[in-house]
């Protein structure tokens, strides 16, 4: 069994792998595949090298990045919350990220400085946190997981209340662009936004992946979990906190992806099962893969015009799915 | 009485927040390695708080309760799922898992968060899905199985553990008689046999006296009656703590059942008696 989720693992790394290839390869200038390995090797004309190594190697690697961080992030809810409706989004920390975006574009910060962008929203997003696990712990002892749920819905529509209450006396610009940071775009891919996101999301994901045992124990129920060695607490409070601090850095980068961190992890599920050693991983894998392949027709589509990423992944993502859903359940 | 009890409880109290009367009263109570003692009780007497309080997963307003001579809330959660092992009631998952995986779970008091299964490891898995008549069940995930093949392996993820103590809420409930009497000869067994403490809540007065060899009677939350099968079910308390007329007879054998009370509740005419 374990032979076979390594297998399993490896053949999604090299899917990824494809993946990226592929994308790398379409774009403004579609480039043979030929070049593109020699260009990644550090070989081929100039001209290649550099639209492959500045432009299209980081976008595929962000979109790997950031689809990876949501699906295990997604995964990571789904057990804590016990709830298959879980996805990364559910708990407020998007409508944190977009009060600090839609903040920093009304004071033109944006203007100013291109991160400071991405850090407004991942500020928003910390704030939304913070406040969702003060309101949910002061509801009694321990955290109930319940009152998280609750908690993390209420306080992400109180905050999208708010974002339509400053749009409302936006310009029409502002509006605009608020909207687009909405639906998500990793157009904003450069190197040193790729190795800020690695570098933090480094830990945090074999942090999360530690807890494969915990958390399968969890998805089973608290009590069960206990019984069975685990500190429930500590546990549910690390899996919460990780799993959010994920999400806000995903989307300080790319704004608000759906999709891909509620379905992916069912996918997996569907055609392999739930044991998160293996679930974990490969929601990462496969949700990275799937990013990069809906990021490469949000840009080439339509192009030169781009597509919103995450209006793309629904579109692909949904009909895929209930082919699976379809194929399983009979 | 030698040597240190399994559970000890003295003096428990427990009240659950904002309810009118404690759950739990005046309860004490000492469990001999070995034996296999019975909780019993009408609808909310107090019986699956009880387990929760010996467990740790509740704590006690007032009172001691103690493991193997030892405040149960002073050992780690991992060192006390190596030697208890629990069958719960009413568990769900919201996800496919298979019974293999369910069983391999028993196994993580072991592991740790990555140990890598030994061969030690797998033979108690292996182990306990074939004691509990599991093993050809083991890829069916647990949503689809029947309630008496889902308490058979709930029972084998607890055995795998490898437990000193098992400890189970109403494990037979909604079981034919068949896998019901399978259950309780599989628990005879493992304190006879194997030398395990068993700890069970029941609503089988016939069976608890039976198979058990000890009885706890509660009735709102305080202790009725403690002692042997013939000690606690006479037909006064029965009749007083259920509030219905009943005939106690004895197991007419053959076999160690003999003599064991077997309680009727009485129909119709005979009740007004």
């Amino acid at each position: 069994m374990r032979a076979l989720n390594v297998a399993r693992l490896v053949g999604l790394s090299a899917a990824v792998a494809l993946t990226a290839v592929i994308s790398i390869a379409f774009g403004a200038a579609d480039l043979p595949l030929r070049d593109v390995v020699a260009a990644l090797a550090g070989g081929g004309d100039e001209t290649t090298r550099t639209i492959v190594i500045n432009l299209r190697l980081p976008r595929a690697a962000l979109a790997f990045l950031v689809g990876g961080a949501l699906a295990l992030a997604g995964a990571v809810y789904q057990a804590l919350l016990r709830n298959p409706l879980a996805e990364p989004f559910l708990l407020g920390v998007s409508g944190g990220a977009a009060i600090g975006a839609v903040t920093a574009v009304i004071l033109g910060l944006n203007l100013i400085a291109t991160w400071s962008l991405p850090l407004a929203s991942f500020l928003g997003a910390l704030l939304a946190i913070a406040l969702v696990l003060y309101i949910a712990s002061r509801t009694g002892q321990g955290l109930d997981t319940r009152v998280l749920l609750l908690t993390g819905v209420v306080v992400g529509t109180f905050f999208n209340a708010v974002i339509l209450l400053l749009l409302s006396f936006a310009p029409a610009e502002t509006f605009r662009s608020a909207v687009f940071w909405m639906m998500g775009s990793l157009a904003a891919a450069d190197w040193p936004a790729v190795v800020v996101l690695a570098t933090y999301l480094a830990p945090a994901v074999i942090a999360l992946l530690f807890m494969a045992r915990p958390l399968n124990l969890l998805a089973m129920g608290e009590e069960t979990a206990l019984y069975l060695g685990t500190q429930v607490e500590r546990v549910k409070l690390a899996a919460y906190v990780i799993a959010s601090l994920l999400v806000a850095a995903a989307v300080a980068v790319s704004g608000v992806i759906g999709f891909v961190g509620l379905v992916i992890p069912h996918a997996i599920r569907l055609v392999w099962g739930s044991n998160h050693q293996f679930l974990l991983p490969a929601s990462l894998l496969a949700g990275g893969a799937f990013l990069l392949l809906a990021d490469t027709v949000a840009r080439t589509a339509a192009a030169p015009a781009e597509l919103p990423v995450g209006v793309i992944t629904a579109l692909i993502g949904v009909p895929l799915f209930v082919v699976l859903l379809i194929r399983r359940a009979v | 009485m030698t040597g240190t009890s399994a559970f000890e409880v003295r003096g428990l109290r427990f009240s659950y927040p904002g309810a009118a009367r404690p759950a739990l009263e005046d309860v004490r109570l000492s469990i001999q390695p070995g034996a296999l003692y019975a909780v019993i009780g009408p609808n909310g007497s107090g019986k699956s708080t009880l387990l929760k309080l010996l467990l740790g997963a509740l704590k006690p307003e007032t009172g001691d309760v103690l493991y193997s001579g030892r405040p149960v809330e002073e050992w780690s959660r991992r060192s006390l799922a190596q030697r208890i092992g629990v069958v719960p009631q009413g568990e769900e998952t919201a996800f496919p898992v298979t019974v293999r995986e369910m069983v391999e779970m028993g196994r993580y008091p072991h592991l740790g968060i990555l140990g890598r299964p030994s061969v030690d490891d797998v033979r108690a898995i292996d182990d306990a899905m074939q004691h509990c008549d599991v093993d050809g069940l083991k890829d069916r995930p647990i949503s689809r199985l029947s309630g008496g093949e889902r308490q058979r392996a709930l029972i084998a993820r607890a055995l795998a553990q490898e437990p000193t103590t098992l400890v189970l809420d109403e494990p037979t409930v909604s079981l034919d008689i068949r896998h019901e009497m399978e259950i309780f000869e599989l628990l005879a067994e493992l304190t006879s046999t194997h030398g395990k403490t068993v700890v069970l809540v029941t609503h089988h007065l016939n069976l608890a006296a039976r198979y058990a060899d000890r009885l706890l009677l509660l009735d709102a939350g305080r202790p009725i009656a403690e002692g042997t099968p013939s000690e606690v079910l006479t037909r006064e308390t029965i009749e007083r703590v259920y509030q219905w007329s009943v005939a106690v007879g004895a197991h007419p054998g053959p076999g160690r059942d003999a003599g064991a009370p077997q309680v009727t509740p009485l129909a119709g005419e005979e009740t007004r008696e």
